[in-house]
């Protein structure tokens, strides 16, 4: 110990092996835990059957991250480039939203989103929805035209049975959103792109100047620029974004409920069904946990890694 | 990990805009901690129901009445419930309001405190066919609260051929169906439409109804699984067609006369909902008041105008054709009476669930699970 | 920074859009509150009828009173434990340091139902070890002491578990820029190593602390999954109270409390910023 200083850390460290070391603790007994209390392994064997599970939670808080860092990305430097006092209200409302609970924010889209909601009222009043039809009645048309002609020769030829869809909805009176994967990944992106955006309008706004201005001299356009000197230096802001959207995103269970109607589970929703849900087995559950729990921090070491290489490779 | 950094430093932008302000000023919050508290000589009880499931004034008269503070809360299904209590250790509730089967199992596994039925002289006012059934055969620990039946709640804009249980199963109305979201009701309504009995333990019958429901599930007949959101999607008109109680139709169909019930010709389940209270409670006596109030003719009479769910009070479910004439001015509609209140010619064609061994509601879990993996 | 040119049309266009996402279904919500009917689609004429519903409606209320008390509580105490914790973690040798900094990160990496799920496992697991003992206790020797049970000391811990990492990490850059020397020679100067701390290190790192009791407050505010899961059944934060409701038909009361909330945030932002640019004026007066 350098100084009595680090004692102040004691009781920190003891809380931390109380409430945060003893429970990830006691996940992992419970994961290896029969319901009668022996050892087992069973729980994980049952993981393969939530292959599709890991798959399509893995796969749309990918989708979800990705579109964030489309839209974060380009506003976090527009941000950058903009006055002083205009950079600090727009931190400001990117904040703000999240001092109302993000259930209220998931909330609000339900009643925009749902059949008889606001966005299809607007669809409607517009004539999108008769737009709709009238394209899939031109569709169909065409389908069936060429059923009968082009696709009718071919598989006589080949002795094949391709028929093309000609029974699109004609007579759709709203667009179905609420309730759909889509749905869920646009509550997603709503409630943590201001995750996306923080990190990266942090790292951007510190670039060193110097850098920049020396880019410039040397004859770099502004795209070069951008591509050869303020990107790459971004990169650490985006890795701490992807991570503080994926991450949240992987594992939500509200958004997905509330948005996602509940017929295709997610990680969130498969764990709390195990504890809260329809299905008791805590047992389940942890095994679960435990596998997302280390997937993403592999997931992380691996990026981080990644991204530190990448720092490096710009100092030099 | 360390680039968590960038949030704190993203949080610094803001802070030198909110520097200086001492917002969180801890003293302030000190004297607060009384919502912790058990509540020192202050009488309570801490119920646990079913939403949109009591007159929410007859929490406050009793309050009112007794002294007695009401915690109420609200969880959506049966397995819910039992899950809840098992995560959160049996401890605090007092009064739980389970249905028929789910009763069985807590008086099994030696949950439920037998109740002393001196506090609760009104249990005298209960019909006798709501007395000893055979979730609680000796009326030990039980006094029933609400009883009906289980039905499909159709828009009859959109559905118009006879109903029968395949309608939850036809892809003709994919993304219009509502399915409930619990597995013993789910699971049911496929054993209904196969012709199997509710109670079977038989595991093929039982997976050959996962079958049914996930089929229908991965041909995207489901628009959604539901409990209570049930009522903001057929009010709305947003779904076609559910399987749901027949009480909540009758508030339903307030906001939306085009909605219709039926109970299939094939059968379906009937249930009855006891109030019980856990054997740990710790407000025992509050509780056997509460319970005592609820099935007083008059609250029995203020719920069903408000849940629409029969009350199993002998005298309530008489009088209440007359106590909604003096209140509304205009004579109740028979055949409302009759979704509620059902008659024995219903009745018969229903059969309430019992309890299942232990390895069959393993079963039952697991295949839940499976189904919302399948997707 | 200099980027260069300000952003053209095509950059503002863009800001204004996302901001728009960001804002108009927060302004639907508001502007539905006022709503006479009950619907969240269809106006039917102006009314504050939910709003008398709101504050008649004791659980909204009791969440809403819960959710402060809670967040503010467990601010105070992750900001005085993380801003020991930094110092005492900066103070260690590297070897103690760098492990214990890695637990430090465990609730921020875990995603929160993870974090949630194992505090809940945890709590009750011993909860029962210890009223297993209590009823031994009680059978053999007539002692008693109080049962414990899921409920607002829980959330107050959970609620405090994962903010103190995040007061940490605020805290822990201004450590490191503060000049190593100034501790050593505070106490060469004949301070004890109390004073030492409260005359030197604390104002030196008050940026820091600022920032993570900023931080621990948004945070504790905006969470929902780990309360759901060490709340138990009889406490509930207001987000608990919601996701119970929105299980069931859309109720405006829902968004007369959101823009209760929302005009409470910007009044105190409003408040804050005209205190602060007139204190730059009469800064710059003198």
């Amino acid at each position: 110990m350098r100084n009595k200083l680090s004692w102040f850390a004691v009781p920190y460290v003891v809380w931390m092996a109380l409430f945060t070391v003893a429970p990830v603790v006691m996940v992992v007994i419970y994961a290896f835990t029969t319901s009668t209390g022996g050892f087992t392994l069973d729980n994980f064997a049952r993981m393969g059957d939530f292959a599709v599970v890991f798959a399509r939670s893995f796969q749309m808080a990918l989708i979800a991250t990705l579109i964030c860092l489309l839209i974060g990305y380009p506003l976090s430097y527009f941000m950058a480039k903009e006055g002083p006092s205009f950079q600090k209200v727009a931190t400001v409302l990117i904040m703000l939203p999240m001092w109302m609970n993000f259930l209220l924010r998931t909330y609000a889209w339900v009643s925009i989103l749902e059949n008889n909601g606001l966005l299809n009222r607007l669809f409607a009043a517009i004539g999108i929805i008769d737009l709709g039809n009238l394209i899939n009645g031109g569709l169909n048309s065409l389908c069936a035209w060429l059923n009968s002609g082009v696709l009718d020769w071919l598989n006589g030829m080949l002795g094949t049975e391709f028929v093309l869809n000609t029974a699109r909805a004609t007579d759709m009176t709203y667009f179905r959103m609420l309730y759909t994967q889509g749905a869920v990944v646009l509550g997603m992106v709503y409630n943590y792109l201001p995750f996306m955006v923080l990190p990266i309008y942090s790292v951007i706004v510190k670039l060193d100047n110097s850098l920049l201005e020396a880019a410039r001299d040397l004859g770099a356009s502004s795209s070069r620029v951008f591509r050869k000197v303020i990107f790459p230096l971004s990169l650490p802001g985006v890795l701490s974004g992807v991570t503080m959207v994926f991450v949240p995103s992987v594992s939500t269970f509200a958004i997905s409920k509330m948005l996602g109607g509940g017929t295709k589970l997610l990680l969130g929703d498969l764990i709390e069904l195990q504890f809260l849900g329809g299905a008791y087995n805590p047992y389940l559950g942890s095994a679960i946990s435990l596998v997302m729990m280390v997937i993403v921090v592999v997931c992380m070491y691996v990026m981080n890694r990644f991204g530190e290489g990448e720092e490096q490779a710009v100092m030099l | 990990m360390k680039k968590m950094i960038a949030l704190a430093l993203a949080c610094a932008l803001s802070a030198t805009l909110l520097a200086g302000c001492a917002m969180d000023d801890p003293q302030s919050s000190g004297a607060s901690e009384s919502t912790s508290g058990v509540g020192s000589g202050k009488r309570e009880v801490n119920i646990c129901s079913w939403g949109e499931y009591i007159d929410t004034s007859l929490i406050a008269q009793f309050e009112e009445e007794t002294g007695i503070k009401v915690n109420y809360q609200t969880t959506d299904s049966n397995e819910t419930l039992y899950n809840l209590l098992e995560t959160t250790g049996w401890s605090g509730f007092d009064v739980v309001v389970p249905s028929d089967y789910m009763i069985s199992q807590l008086i099994e596994e030696g949950r439920l405190a037998e109740l002393n039925y001196d506090n609760i002289p009104n249990f005298a006012k209960i019909d006798d066919r709501f007395k000893n059934l055979s979730y609680d055969p000796e009326n030990k620990y039980t006094v029933p609260y609400t009883w009906g039946t289980l039905g499909i709640i159709y828009n009859t804009q959109r559905v118009t051929e006879p109903v029968t249980w395949d309608l939850m199963f036809d892809p003709d109305h994919a993304g219009d169906v509502l399915m409930i979201r619990n597995s013993r009701d789910a699971f049911g309504i496929a054993l209904m439409s196969l012709g199997y009995s509710v109670n079977t333990t038989n595991e093929e019958e039982i997976r050959q109804a996962y079958e049914r429901v996930a089929q229908a599930n991965k041909d995207g007949v489901y628009q959604a699984f539901v409990m209570d959101e049930v009522f903001q999607l057929m009010e709305s008109g947003s779904a076609a067609a559910s399987t749901y109680y027949a009480g909540d139709y009758l508030s339903m169909l307030e906001a939306n006369p085009d909605l219709a019930y039926a109970v299939p010709e094939s059968g379906s389940n009937w249930f009855v909902d006891a109030m019980c209270v856990l054997k740990d409670a710790k407000n025992k006596d509050e509780a056997e008041e509460w319970i005592n109030f609820l099935c007083s003719t008059e609250a029995s009479l203020a719920n069903m105008d408000y849940i629409w769910y029969a009350s199993p009070n002998k005298e309530a479910l008489e009088k209440y054709p007359e106590y909604y004439e003096e209140t509304y001015g205009e004579p109740l509609d028979e055949e409302l009476y009759e979704i509620m209140a059902a008659p024995q010619g219903v009745l018969d064609r229903c059969e309430a669930y019992l309890v299942l061994p232990a390895e069959t509601r393993t079963l039952y879990n697991d295949l839940w699970t499976q189904l919302g993996v399948a997707g | 920074m200099n980027l260069g040119s300000r952003p053209g049309v095509l950059g503002r266009v863009f800001t204004a859009l996302v901001f728009l996402f960001l804002y108009l279904p927060i302004f639907l919500l508001i502007i539905f509150s006022f709503n006479a009917g009950s619907s969240s689609a269809v106006w039917q004429g102006f009314s504050l009828r939910w709003y008398e519903e709101l504050f008649q409606d004791r659980l909204i209320i009791n969440g809403v009173y819960t959710t402060l008390v809670v967040s503010l509580l467990a601010t105070a105490i992750a900001t005085v434990a993380g801003t020991f914790a930094a110092i005492g973690f900066y103070n260690m040798r590297r070897r103690w340091r760098e492990p214990l900094l890695v637990v430090n990160n465990i609730p921020m990496i875990n995603a929160d139902i993870v974090t949630g799920v194992s505090l809940c496992l945890f709590f009750v697991a011993s909860f029962g070890a210890w009223n297993g003992f209590v009823t031994w206790m009680e059978n053999t020797y007539r002692l008693t002491a109080p049962r414990l049970e899921l409920g607002f000391v829980t959330l107050l811990i959970a609620h405090v578990s994962f903010n103190i990492p995040y007061v940490v990490l605020a805290i822990m850059p201004k450590l490191r820029q503060m000049d190593k020397n100034l501790i050593d020679a505070a106490q060469d100067l004949g301070c004890t190593w109390m004073q030492a701390f409260w005359k030197v290190v604390v104002p030196e790192i008050k940026p820091g602390i600022v920032n993570g009791m900023l931080i621990a407050f948004t945070m504790s505010v905006d969470d929902f999954v780990i309360s759901y899961f060490t709340a138990g059944p009889k406490t509930s934060t207001l987000a608990m109270v919601i996701y119970s409701m929105t299980k069931k038909r859309v109720n405006p009361k829902i968004n007369a409390v959101s823009t209760l909330l929302f005009g409470a945030v910007l009044l105190l932002l409003i408040i804050v910023n005209v205190r602060q640019v007139r204190q730059e004026k009469a800064a710059k007066r003198k």
